[in-house]
This record gives structure tokens, C-alpha cells and sequence, in this order.
């Protein structure tokens, strides 16, 4: 066990990865010499040279657009974008091309493309730094979309991801970069949690509630404080946004009778959606109250003085517990 | 002729004007649209081993890919494709810069260029299977080294330089070279891919097939210089060639590819030609188009000029043209014959292949509907009589 900050326990599975297999390449804007904005990469440049831990020209489009490429040659090609807000020019190139080449061509072209997306507020940036752009993503075939939301997920599901043949929109909770924790280096991406898999955190008997990313460590918090009050919540980090393991939580909710799902993107279209739909679809008649979504609200992510009345913070999660509770809430008396 | 190994190496090659980074000055050209081979200081070197055996296996090539390009613009007509991409008039391009090529060079190129994919030895069928609409797309792209086509306008060229960035980190001698057409040099994924090229030096050839049209959009409207000149602002070398002229886009690819293999990085290389037929066959260009401009660009044929040359050389005889329309009557036919035979792809094959590893919410929903078209008894019976329930 070493403790590590998460940002560092990506960077040591990325180095894990560039160790075992020749064919991983890093490409990113300040990767190289910079370390990253974040440091992701720090070190990473040195050690395995400028063929394998590319610094690019500003472009996203071709960051991910010459991945394809790589990929197409046989790499493995682990992309950064430096902010969330600054994955939009490679749209295309993410939904049109990385997402559809195998379909396209029948199985042949693999795209073992893994991008790397910085995601979420919290860290008083102006705006395109606070973004949470997953369900973009989730909502396109062909991908798989991740979130971590610790040190010891962060270093194996990196390494899980850059050896899944498929291509993986790995999201980073950036508040989170700095959290230090005890990290087990010697859990492979093989022996470790599949990252297609939730994980239940803490069994509980009243509530279910569904988090991923920043929004874990929230969700924890607040099943603490909900323990003084004798309110008893499961809480289920979702890891794998698409596809969205749902064994587990059915699993789950089927005991719970009641579901909270939470995240800092805004609520229409939002994961929790269609967390709450399917979750409606399959337990329908285990559920004691109606899912509650707490989320971001449907805004341009707003200024940094006024980001945590958007981000679902340890009360309005609470508030929304209560709600599903149908305990005295701050909708009490509204209808629908 | 097979891929080509030779244009390189032995005498030492003239380096002046191959590729200026400064104003592409002029046009080359190796053929006039009469016939006449005229000769040229410095391109002549790069073409001085084609024996006149090969040129009349150009001149073959160009007339069955013409074929081909008719034949399947005929099966569009006759209802047995949904759409195609004519490359009429755009024949001497392709053949003249695949035919340059090695097996171990990698295309990435847009839809148009089905030529280029039959002298990649694309299957005749399988140049057909996504325009029936049977598939996404017709071919293993690892069979040829030629990826399947690139819709998206200028997309594959971001691919054609992440490739090539792959060659340079192999060390191989392989290029990487792109397709694409006039609209796409106002792309910024074309722009980007110079940008990285450049920066990268990696070996890639930017191969510009400029048409004059972007469905209705005259190449006036995409650039106020000459596309070839748009290159020296990247950095990159550029050729302007006339692109009816096999051999002078044979030259100009044979540089380029030179370039690339020596470690010397990429080349822009402008072909100058003219879409004879429409954008695609939903499209009607009575709506944009002088009919005057077609005629001009009748006269400079990339086939016809090449024949007159045979002519002057005494070479076309009726042997020859006999055994080339032989040749391109066996190829429509096995091609007709393939499309019209192909079978319907399976319901389910829908869900297949959109991941390489098992997904949970897909095989649910390939579940839910395998079991909905059970439902019908014949599975068949559910796509066939839809609205029946």
C-alpha cells in the first residue's frame, strides 16, 4: 500500500500501462514538459520519451482524429483533453469516427482509443473548466464511459481501460485530484473490480443512492449524516456510466424500495434519466416512492461565486433522501 | 502494372520546383489533352522507367475503373444500389497515385475514390456492399492497407497522419496517404492534420483531388488561391498537377512519396480535374452548372489523351482496345452479377459488432428483440410485414 493522491494514481497507472505494453502512446496538449495542467503526467515524457508521451499542437479535433490513426496502425493511443469544455471540436472525430470504426467495418478496425476527460466543478474556474458533458457520451453507441472516484479505482480502471479493445471516455473528477488514499499497487487491472461493475460503498436498508465521479465522496458524506438521524442508505458508486451496471443496482433498490440518483450535469437528458426510467421499468413494483433525481440544474455552468448552489452539495442530497423518504422536504405540499 | 517499387533510387533525382513552398507556379504536365507527351525538366525523371507496356496498362486501368464508375452508376439507376459517387473524369488521379504506390503504403481516402480502391484489389462486390446499403461498409481495410470510405468530408485525413505518426514511431519506410476532395481543404480537421503533419514531419501525402465542385459550391468559394498554395502556410511542399495527366500525377506522387519515405515529411499535391458527372446520383448539377465549363473539360479526357498518345506511338491497336474492352465487360459483369446476388444481411446483424467486447445494455436489447421477432413465429415475417399487428 502507498498513499497517493488520485491525480498521482492515474499518472502511476499510466505508467504501469506504457511499461507493459510498447504499443501505448499518450498524446495532449502540455503533457510532455508540463507534466499536464493537472500532472497527471508528470515524469511520464522522461521516462518513456517523446515518441510515447506526445505534446501536441492545439487541437483537439486531431488529438483524437491521429489517435484513429495510431489506432488503425496497431497503438494504443490514451488521449487527453485538457478540460471538459474543451472536448467539443472533437465531437466528430469522438462520435463519427472512434465510436462507429468497428461497427464500420465489421469487426476489423479495432479502437482501443482511451480519452482522458478532466470533468466537474468545484474548482472556482471560469467558464469550459467545470464541465460534465458524460451523457453526450453515454448516449453515443460504440463507447464506453467511465468515472472514477478514488485513488485505488483511479490507478487500476486507468490500466482497465487502456487494454479494453474497445475505445473508453475515462472521466476525472477534477476536485478530486488533490484526495490521498492508500493505494494498492500491486491489484491488476485483471484481479481488480471489472470496470463495467458498480460498487455498493455502504449496504443500507432505506435508501438507494446512485452517485459516480466528484459526486461519491458527497454522496458518502451524506449517508453519514444520515446515519445520526437513523436513516439507513446504500450508496453505489455507478463507475461505469455506459453501460450502466444495473444488476447491481436493481439488485439494490429491490431492498431499498427507494432510489436517489445524483450528479453535477444538468437533469434533462441526464444519466439519471435514465437511471430512474430503467430502474422504473425493472423494479416497479418494489419501489415504495417515485426515483428522485438531484442534479446540476439545466444552466450554462454558471460563475464560480455562484457554482455550489448548481452543484448538488451534502444537504440538497439529503433533501432529496427525505423526498424519496417522504420525509418533510423542501418540495412538501408541491405536487408532481 | 502491380504496385510500383521502382521511380526511386538509381540516378539522382532533380531537386528544383519538386514541390516549392512558395506559389505553385504552374501546372505540370507530362501529356496535353491532344496526345502530345511533352517533356518536362525536372518530372520527366520520375516517370522515365515507364516502358510503353505500362502505359497502355494505365490506359487499361482507367478504362475498366471508367466501367466500373458507369456500371455502378447504371445498378443506382436500376434501383439495385441506394446511391453512388460518380468518378467520371477523375480516373487518371486515382490510377495514376495508387498505381504509385507500394502494398505496404496505407489510403485513407473519401468516398469518391473507387478507382483508387480497385487498384488497391478491393473486391468488385465489396465495393458495392455499402452503397446497396448491406453493410456499413465493403472491406477489411488490413486486406488492401486502404481504409473502408470516409464520409465525414476531410475526417480521414486526421486518420492518414495519426497512421503515418505510427509508421515514424515504427521506423518503416511505409507512407500514409489521404484522399480528399476541394470542399474539404475548408475543413478544419484538413487544416489540422497539416498542422500536425508539419509539426510531426511524419510521412503522409496530402493527395487533393480539386474537381472545381463541392456538390453546388465551385471551388471559388472554398479558396481565393490556388488550393496547392494553401500548403506553404503549414509548411508543407506542394505540387500543382494537372490530374487528367496519369503520368504527371504519377511524377507528383512519386515525389511525394519519395519525400515521405526518406524521412523528409509531408507533401501537398493539387490535382487539378473536373467531376464530369454529379456530386452523387441524388444529385442534379443542370442546377449549378454551366453546361459550357463540361464541355471544355470534355476536351481535356484523361482517357482520350492517353489513347491519342498510344496512337501517336502506334501502340493502340485494335488487339489492344479489344482486349481492354473484354476486360471491363468481365469486370461489370462480375461485378453486376455479385450485387445483384448479394444476399440481405440478417435482422440481427444490427447489434453486431458495435462493441469488440460483451456490453450489457445491448445484449438486452438484442435479447428483447430476438424475442420480439420470435413473437412472429418467422422472424423474417416481422421486417417483411411491418404494421401487420
Amino acid at each position: 500500500m502507498t498513499q497517493m493522491t488520485f491525480a498521482r494514481a492515474i499518472n502511476a497507472g499510466l505508467r504501469k500501462s506504457l511499461e507493459n505494453d510498447p504499443k501505448v502512446v499518450l498524446l495532449g496538449e502540455d503533457i510532455g514538459t508540463l507534466g499536464g495542467v493537472f500532472r497527471v503526467t508528470d515524469g511520464l515524457q522522461k521516462d518513456f520519451g517523446k515518441h510515447r508521451v506526445v505534446d501536441t499542437p492545439l487541437a483537439e479535433s486531431a488529438i483524437v482524429g491521429t489517435a484513429v490513426g495510431l489506432a488503425y496502425r496497431g497503438y494504443r493511443p490514451v488521449v487527453e483533453i485538457q478540460f471538459d469544455g474543451f472536448v467539443y471540436p472533437a465531437f466528430d472525430q469522438i462520435v463519427s469516427q472512434v465510436a462507429k470504426l468497428h461497427y464500420r467495418t465489421r469487426g476489423a478496425v479495432k479502437m482501443p482509443i482511451t480519452i482522458r476527460i478532466p470533468f466537474g466543478g468545484g474548482i472556482g474556474s471560469p467558464e469550459h473548466h467545470s464541465e460534465s458533458p458524460e451523457a453526450y457520451f453515454t448516449h453515443t453507441a460504440g463507447l464506453r464511459v467511465v468515472s472514477v472516484a478514488n485513488p485505488q479505482d483511479a490507478y487500476t480502471v486507468i490500466q482497465q481501460a487502456i487494454s479494453c479493445d474497445d475505445p473508453v471516455l475515462f472521466f476525472e473528477p477534477k476536485r478530486r485530484y488533490h484526495d490521498k488514499a492508500d493505494v494498492d499497487e500491486s491489484a491488476g487491472p485483471g484481479t481488480a473490480l471489472p470496470m463495467d461493475q458498480a460498487r455498493v460503498l455502504t449496504q443500507g436498508s432505506d435508501v438507494t443512492l446512485v452517485a459516480y465521479g466528484p459526486l461519491v465522496k458527497t454522496a458518502l458524506d451524506a449517508a453519514t449524516a444520515a446515519a445520526d438521524e437513523g436513516i439507513s442508505i446504500e450508496v453505489i458508486d455507478l463507475r461505469s456510466l455506459a453501460p450502466v451496471d444495473y444488476e447491481t443496482v436493481v439488485a439494490s433498490v429491490k431492498r431499498t424500495g427507494r432510489l436517489v440518483v445524483t450528479h453535477e450535469a444538468g437533469e434533462s437528458g441526464g444519466l439519471g434519466a435514465e437511471v430512474a426510467a430503467s430502474i422504473t421499468e425493472r423494479c416497479f413494483y418494489h419501489l415504495e416512492a417515485a426515483p428522485v433525481r438531484v442534479t446540476g440544474f439545466d444552466i450554462p455552468y454558471p460563475s464560480s461565486k455562484l457554482e455550489m448552489h448548481h452543484l448538488p452539495g451534502l444537504d440538497r442530497i439529503l433533501d432529496g433522501v427525505d423526498r424519496a423518504l417522504g420525509r418533510p422536504n423542501s418540495l412538501s405540499g408541491l405536487e408532481g | 502494372m502491380s504496385t510500383d517499387e521502382t521511380g526511386q533510387g538509381g540516378a539522382s533525382a532533380p531537386t528544383s520546383a519538386q514541390g516549392t513552398s512558395g506559389p505553385a507556379a504552374r501546372l505540370v504536365q507530362l501529356i496535353t489533352p491532344a496526345g502530345e507527351r511533352v517533356s518536362h525538366p525536372e518530372f520527366d525523371f520520375w516517370v522515365r522507367d515507364i516502358t510503353d507496356e505500362q502505359l497502355c496498362s494505365l490506359y487499361e486501368d482507367m478504362s475498366v475503373v471508367r466501367r466500373i464508375d458507369l456500371e455502378a452508376t447504371a445498378l443506382q439507376r436500376q434501383g439495385e444500389l441506394g446511391l453512388w459517387p460518380p468518378l467520371l473524369g477523375q480516373e487518371a488521379a486515382q490510377v495514376g497515385s495508387a498505381r504509385t504506390l507500394r502494398s505496404d503504403d496505407f489510403v485513407f481516402s473519401s468516398y469518391r475514390e473507387n478507382g483508387v480502391a480497385y487498384c488497391r484489389g478491393v473486391d468488385l462486390v465489396d465495393l458495392l456492399r455499402m452503397w446497396r446499403g448491406n453493410a456499413p461498409s465493403g472491406w477489411d481495410p488490413y486486406t488492401v492497407n486502404m481504409a473502408t470510405p470516409q464520409i465525414i468530408i476531410g475526417a480521414q485525413t486526421l486518420h492518414a497522419t495519426g497512421y503515418a505518426m505510427g509508421i515514424q514511431n515504427d521506423g518503416a519506410d511505409s507512407v500514409a496517404i489521404t484522399y480528399f476532395g476541394d470542399g474539404a481543404t475548408s475543413e478544419g480537421d484538413v487544416n489540422e492534420a497539416m498542422v500536425f503533419a508539419a509539426s510531426f514531419q511524419v510521412p503522409v501525402v496530402f493527395f487533393c483531388t480539386n474537381n472545381h465542385w463541392a456538390i453546388s459550391e465551385p471551388v471559388r468559394l472554398q479558396s481565393h488561391i490556388q488550393l496547392a498554395d494553401r500548403a506553404a502556410g503549414f509548411g508543407i511542399p506542394s505540387l500543382r498537377v494537372d490530374g487528367n495527366d496519369v503520368l504527371a500525377v504519377m511524377a507528383a506522387t512519386r515525389v511525394a512519396l519519395d519525400r515521405a519515405r526518406r524521412g523528409g515529411g509531408p507533401t501537398f499535391i493539387e490535382a487539378v480535374s473536373y467531376r464530369m458527372g454529379p456530386h452523387t446520383t441524388a444529385d442534379d448539377p443542370t442546377r449549378y452548372r454551366d453546361p459550357n465549363e463540361l464541355e471544355d473539360w470534355a476536351a481535356k479526357d484523361p482517357i482520350s489523351r492517353v489513347a491519342a498518345l498510344l496512337d501517336r506511338k502506334g501502340l493502340l491497336t485494335e488487339g489492344l482496345q479489344q482486349q481492354i474492352k473484354d476486360k471491363a465487360d468481365a469486370v461489370a459483369r462480375e461485378m453486376r452479377d455479385g450485387c445483384t446476388r448479394m444476399p440481405d444481411p440478417e435482422p440481427l446483424d444490427v447489434f453486431k459488432h458495435v462493441y469488440s467486447t460483451p456490453n450489457s445494455w445491448l445484449d438486452r436489447q438484442q435479447d428483447h428483440y430476438s424475442r420480439y421477432l420470435a413473437s412472429f413465429g418467422d422472424p423474417d415475417a416481422a421486417t417483411l410485414e411491418e404494421g401487420a399487428r
